[in-house]
């Protein structure tokens, strides 16, 4: 809110006329499909769809898994957001990017990669599977999958927000004599906090969407690995009402994640 | 918002050219679009080559994905001349769907093998190996054809599988057994062949009960039904049926 008033101090110009029509062919772009289910929806047999068995399953296992790779996320993801915003070492820059890659890997190529490193054959799942430690076809391994997708969205929302948000606090809490693990606890997190919920947030939204790495690495069964994306993927093969009927509730999950986000990124320092 | 309408349009054209994968209706007279099912991807790619030698001047655009994709593109309305589905169900839905011109016909059938990695670490042998407690098994989904097939297969073998997991597409079964995910899969005996020495494949009696039979059909919107049906007649005739049978499929 703030940086919208300081624009319109400086520029007292409106927007040009022309610029409203490349927009509204954008909202569209993105509007008309979400229509076009909304249209497709058989809504007598809406509810028995979305409360089968299966679907139920599918839902409750996305909620779980999201949920346990978000935390995930948080446990490793703020430390490495710290290190990378406040830190200096060499190499900083690339690990950056790495760090950063899943973003912009298909999800399939993050699937065959988690699938050689976490696989019975993979570098750590052969000596994990001589631990008797089988990660392939569990839950355990939708969770990593997801969190290997979500975690840069937490850490580049988290590590903007500590960088927009400055050091002066912490220096001066340090100044008073307070040590780092103090500093980090009563001045730097709270300072963040809207950041990194906004962060958690969409880390949770790309976790339910997931569906590429899932895939490839973990298989599909119901109950255990077979997700919602997972699940519509496999209904539209013999019930396309189904598949439709289950796309709106996602669409109606993560919008409200999207919405929560978004009023939450307003608040906070992002 | 007079423009409204004209920009929904432009945004609708768009996604058809993209959704429809460069299969460009243009009627310039020796041309026609094959949308078939992706396990006859290598078969009919050779066909498509040789048809193109023997009739020079013409040109064979293939469109393949799972056989329930094509029939729901072919439906929204995309433009293609032949239609070859991996079983016979997806051809009921296009004949229902009043898509198809004349009867289909069957080409192709295919039957199930048993895969395992190269050195079969569970020593599988025979269908009923698989219910062995610490062989973890992967399959098709009950909702795809190799998964009703797969179905009813054990059922006739009266064996009860608890797979580790139920796959969409017979190529996600076969890549968790070639990376060694899985301890066996079944799969097509075509895609065993495709796989190489990947996978063992471990042929079983039961197989026969669940026959897969490949049709395929001239459609109704053919824009060359003619050269439609010459490339039926090829695939159907002598030369079709040798290069199906090098890639495992059996005769009708």
């Amino acid at each position: 809110m703030k940086l919208r008033r300081a624009a319109g101090g400086l520029v007292q110009v409106g927007l040009p006329a022309w610029i409203y029509l490349p927009a509204a062919a954008g909202a569209l772009f993105v509007i008309v499909p979400l229509l076009a289910i909304l249209l497709r929806i058989d809504w007598p047999n809406f509810i028995p769809l979305i409360t089968s068995e299966s679907s139920r399953a599918a839902l409750l296992l996305s909620l779980k898994t999201a949920g346990a790779s978000t935390v995930l996320c948080v446990l490793i993801g703020v430390p490495m957001a710290v290190v990378l915003a406040r830190g200096s070492f060499p190499g900083q820059s690339v690990l950056r990017a790495l760090v950063l890659l899943p973003l912009v890997l298909p999800p399939v190529v993050g699937g065959i990669a988690l699938l050689y490193t976490y696989g019975r054959m993979g570098l750590v799942g052969e000596h994990l599977e001589t631990l008797g430690i089988r990660i392939a076809f569990t839950t355990t391994a939708v969770v990593l999958a997801q969190t290997f997708v979500s975690l840069p969205f937490l850490v580049v929302s988290l590590e903007g927000a500590l960088r927009s948000a400055g050091n002066r606090y912490e220096s001066i809490a340090a100044t008073l004599g307070a040590r780092p693990t103090t500093v980090l606890r009563t001045v730097t997190v709270p300072l963040v906090l809207p950041g990194l919920m906004s962060g958690a947030v969409l880390a949770f939204a790309r976790a339910l969407g997931e569906f590429g790495a899932t895939l490839t690495f973990a298989g599909s069964l119901q109950g255990t690995t077979r997700t919602l994306p997972l699940e519509i993927y496999l209904q539209r093969e013999t019930d396309p009402d189904a598949a439709v009927a289950l796309s709106l509730l996602l669409i109606v999950v993560a919008g409200a994640i999207v919405v929560a986000s978004a009023s939450r990124r307003l608040a906070g320092p992002l | 918002m007079n423009r409204l309408p004209r920009l929904t349009a432009l945004l609708g054209a768009a996604l058809a050219v993209a959704g429809c994968a460069g299969s460009d209706s243009q009627d310039t007279g020796g041309e026609i679009t094959v949308f078939a099912a992706a396990s006859l991807k290598s078969t009919f790619a050779e066909l498509g080559t040789q048809f193109e030698e023997t009739n020079p001047g013409t040109r064979v655009r293939f469109n393949f994905a799972g056989s329930s994709d094509l029939v729901a593109q072919l439906t929204q309305g995309a433009p293609a001349d032949v239609f070859a589905s991996a079983d016979e169900p997806n051809m009921v839905k296009a004949v229902d769907a009043g898509l198809v011109d004349g009867e289909p016909v069957t080409f192709a059938t295919n039957t199930l093998t048993i895969v395992t990695p190269p050195d079969n670490p569970k020593d599988v042998a025979s269908f009923a190996d698989l219910a062995e407690p610490g062989t973890s098994v992967v399959v098709c989904a009950p909702q795809v054809p190799c998964g009703s097939a797969t179905e009813r297969v054990a059922e006739a073998a009266g064996v009860a599988l608890s797979p580790v997991s139920e796959e969409s597409s017979v190529t996600d079964v076969l890549g968790k057994i070639t990376s060694g995910q899985a301890d066996a899969g079944l799969v097509y005996v075509t895609d065993a062949k495709v796989a190489g020495d990947q996978v063992t494949a471990i042929p079983f009696p039961e197989s026969g009960d669940a026959v897969n039979t490949y049709p395929m059909a001239v459609l109704d919107g053919a824009a060359n039904a003619e050269l439609a049906q010459q490339f039926v007649d090829l695939v159907t005739g002598p030369t079709g049926r040798q290069v199906l049978a090098e890639a495992g499929f059996a005769a009708p």
